[in-house]
């Protein structure tokens, strides 16, 4: 795991270089704030403001250029092969192949929704492409039971753990299955309670300190579990990124923070998002265990989580992850990203690109393993499109709720005033009935 | 001044002068708009204590606390007991992993908090003064409202509840001094709440800590050490949803919340004297959802009513009281209904006892409407 070490001081001027640097909760920091020592010596500062420091007598700015970049950790190549054989997770053989497939499916998926919001058969859609990577390996490394506060672009988690095409395409037309918002929300808003997987809203970052609040109560009852939540570039410009680190570090709770650095906020780039060393060196600045992944290689993404995980549990303290990767489709349905953005770039990092996208990196991973070939390839690439295309269908056949669930679950009991303008409407459609698309709702 | 007598610092014959310096300087602060009205009636049998409201909140906190091991209380200075006391040696008790400050950031707080209650356990969230409400506007709104719609009950943050401060304090100005309820009245999803005194204080915390939604507790500071009620000891719970009819009359309606019941309890005192005018005092008590059948059935009985709130009129919650009113008691109303309430403006300070709906100018209404 990289560590901020002696490296990083080359920055800072001789006469101070016995500052320890403290980027990660690696030591037990005494506070002189909260414990009180009589010191009446005035060689050292006493400002409770501070952990430990010591003065320096010129006048030194430390420059935010010379702060040592964060690297990015991987562990395949883009051809497919580790590059330390000591980096090697080892996964056993149908885990492989389950991560690949589910990527596999997700980019199908994405592929035929994204084309079926095109025909007005769905009203919105946001695809995962090149961000798939990030999603499995990060599921894969995850107890079942840790739980997920999503952004919106991290279906693949669900589906890792059990969410099916069905279940999708229920949500995205907001039929009589979709258990999930009772086709309430927009789609693409999935959750599943039973897949530990917290319902998606559309403000952005609102979900960091929130899974901050769930894992600090995890730690309190002292369940054997974690949260992790996601985010993207731009939400980490939110004030609930800010307030979510914060309050993770200072209390002491144990989640993941992961933050898909896509180089995008639908037009916006990162260089008109930020002016640092990206998300990931925020991190230190608020006491946070730090690294930088590449997105677009599963076994770094799972191997950094992995070790999250278990540091998180151990200590009780929040790790930040920020993983590379690139934005491919565009920002959602209702964005042309060629308006900002130059085809040749999205190009490189399409999965027949020059960079490549997750899913072809591991694949060429199990084909030297001969954990696939081209053969069992064409075939699960037919029967994915077949599923979601029947999945698609028998979505769009069925009723949407009845238009009484509107009112539903506002409140934990229906209140007096709803059931009354719920009363109004049932009076209203007994005139008024032809003017409304009854029939596509359950009676 | 008690203070200063504990310490012995003054002696009586200088404690005298000071007072005799104070009664007759003229720019004294004008903080007191009301005169406290204990409630008598007590809401359960058995043994009661005197509390003032501070220290009955605290009481609930603190039976919360002991009773519902999964209860976290936390906010901007909670650890040492609040900045209003609230919170006083609840973290001795319970410990730092259940009672505990955070970072200044009320965004925070109540993204946190929603997170606690998602997770299943309870969250009691202090934001320090209602007027720092706003930075968590989203997470409220957005969040902690629409949570359990949005996901068809899959998951919810019913346990969460948020207390702040609010209303006149004499000397709050712009931003300690705001009555936001109207905001949060707009947001389907939420309960909102304000006691008028310690018993109300303690029955109505109790029930939204227990409640399966997310509530808003707003608790006017002016009564935490100016009210002082005989509280029962043992624990009970009020209604949420229900307003509370104070003083029966015949005449006219006065309804108001919070500081302003005893406004209003005055008001109907002076309007007997005055004008021989008979008031039926209503405390509605939950902004949302409100009692609408008892205020509509006391309108049906008394012809007239006047709203009264600090908060100022427009988009206040008296508009959305006098719109149903005017729906649902039009052929019963014999005069336009009244509002009194705060100015279109920001809540100043030195101006506080022009801005206020006092007394006189809800007599005034009072008047108007009798005349009309």
């Amino acid at each position: 795991m990289w560590n901020i070490t002696k490296n990083t001081l080359s920055c800072i001027p001789k006469n101070v270089r016995s500052i320890k640097f403290r980027y990660g909760p690696t030591k037990n920091l005494k506070t002189t704030s909260t414990d009180f020592v009589q010191n009446n010596s005035t060689t050292e500062p006493l400002h409770p403001g501070l952990k430990e420091m010591k003065w320096v007598n010129e006048l030194n700015y430390f420059k935010e250029q010379k702060y040592d970049i964060l690297p990015i950790y991987r562990v395949l190549n883009h051809s497919g092969e580790i590059i330390q054989e000591t980096e090697n997770p080892n996964l056993p053989k149908n885990t492989l192949v389950k991560m690949y497939q589910k990527m596999v499916l997700l980019a199908n998926m994405d592929i035929i929704l994204f084309e079926s919001q095109r025909q007005g058969r769905i009203s919105f859609y946001m695809t995962n492409t090149g961000e798939e990577g990030v999603q499995i390996g990060c599921v894969a490394a995850l107890n079942f039971d840790d739980l997920v506060f999503a952004q919106y672009r991290e279906t693949g988690i669900l589906m890792y753990r059990g969410y099916t095409v069905q279940n999708c395409l229920d949500q995205c037309t907001g039929n009589i299955d979709d258990k999930c918002t009772k086709g309430r929300q927009m789609p693409v808003h999935y959750g599943s309670k039973e897949l530990n997987y917290v319902v998606v809203s559309s403000p952005l970052a609102t979900q960091i300190p929130q899974a901050v609040g769930a894992a600090y109560t995890f730690k309190i009852q002292k369940l054997d579990k974690i949260s992790c939540v996601f985010c993207g570039d731009g939400s980490a410009s939110e004030g609930d990124f800010h307030a979510g680190l914060n309050f993770a570090a200072t209390l002491n709770a144990p989640v993941i923070f992961v933050c898909r650095n896509n180089g995008y906020a639908i037009s916006t780039k990162v260089n008109e998002q930020y002016a640092g060393d990206g998300i990931a060196a925020r991190a230190p600045g608020y006491g946070i265990h730090v690294i930088r992944v590449d997105g677009n290689d599963i076994f770094a993404v799972y191997n950094v989580i992995k070790y999250a995980r278990e540091y998180a549990l151990k200590h009780n303290k929040p790790v930040f992850i920020e993983a590379m990767t690139y934005r491919v489709g565009h920002h959602s349905t209702s964005d042309d990203s060629l308006a900002y953005r130059d085809a040749n770039e999205i190009e490189q990092w399409s999965e027949k690109g020059i960079v490549g996208g997750p899913i072809k990196r591991l694949r060429k991973y199990l084909e030297k393993k001969n954990f696939w070939d081209d053969e069992t390839e064409k075939k699960y690439q037919t029967e994915c499109r077949k599923n979601i295309l029947s999945a698609l269908t028998k979505a769009e056949n069925k009723l949407k709720p009845n238009w009484r669930e509107m009112f539903g679950d506002v409140y934990h009991k229906m209140p007096e005033h709803l059931r009354e303008q719920m009363k109004e409407m049932e009076n209203h459609l007994k005139k008024y009935e032809k003017y409304y698309p009854v029939d596509q709702h359950a009676k | 001044m008690r203070t200063l007598r504990g310490n012995q610092l003054l002696n009586q014959k200088v404690f005298e002068n000071l007072t005799l310096v104070f009664k007759n300087y003229k720019n004294v602060r004008f903080s007191s708009h009301f005169t406290y009205v204990p409630d008598e009636k007590s809401p359960v049998s058995g043994e009661t204590a005197k509390m003032n409201m501070f220290q009955a909140i605290n009481n609930s906190l603190d039976y919360t606390l002991k009773t519902d091991q999964n209860a976290l209380l936390f906010g901007e200075d909670v650890g040492f007991g609040g900045v209003f006391r609230c919170s006083l040696d609840l973290q001795k008790k319970y410990g730092k992993g259940r009672v505990f400050n955070t970072p200044l950031c009320e965004q925070g707080i109540v993204g946190f908090g929603i997170g606690v209650a998602t997770a299943g356990a309870t969250a009691i969230a202090e934001i320090q003064f209602a007027d720092y409400i706003f930075p968590a506007f989203d997470q409220i709104v957005n969040e902690a409202a629409k949570f359990r719609y949005r996901s068809a009950s899959q998951f919810h943050c019913g346990s969460l509840t948020i207390r702040a401060p609010c209303m006149a304090v004499g000397h709050g100005a712009l931003y300690h001094s705001q009555s936001p309820e109207a905001y949060f009245a707009h947001t389907p999803g939420l309960k909102i709440v304000i006691p008028r005194g310690p018993i109300a204080a303690k029955g109505l915390l109790n029930a939204c800590i227990k409640d399966q939604d997310p509530c808003i507790f707003f608790e006017p500071k002016a009564l935490y050490r100016a009210a002082v009620e005989n509280v029962p000891v043992e624990n009970y719970e009020l209604s949420l949803g229900k307003a509370e009819i104070l003083v029966e009359g015949t005449d006219i309606t006065l309804l108001g919340w919070g500081t302003q019941v005893h406004v209003l309890r005055e008001v109907g005192i002076l309007a007997k004297e005055k004008l021989n005018v008979s008031c039926e005092v209503i405390d509605l008590q939950t902004i949302l959802p409100w009692d609408k059948k008892t205020i509509v059935e006391s309108v049906k009985k008394t012809h007239r009513i006047i709203i009264a709130h600090e908060a100022p009129l427009t988009g206040g919650f008296g508009a959305e009281i006098a719109a149903t009113i005017q729906n649902e008691c039009f052929l019963h109303l014999e005069a336009p209904v009244q509002r009194v309430t705060g100015f279109d403006t920001p809540f100043p300070h030195i101006y506080e006892p022009f801005y206020l709906p006092n007394k006189w100018r809800c007599l005034e209404a009072i008047e108007n409407a009798i005349n009309y």
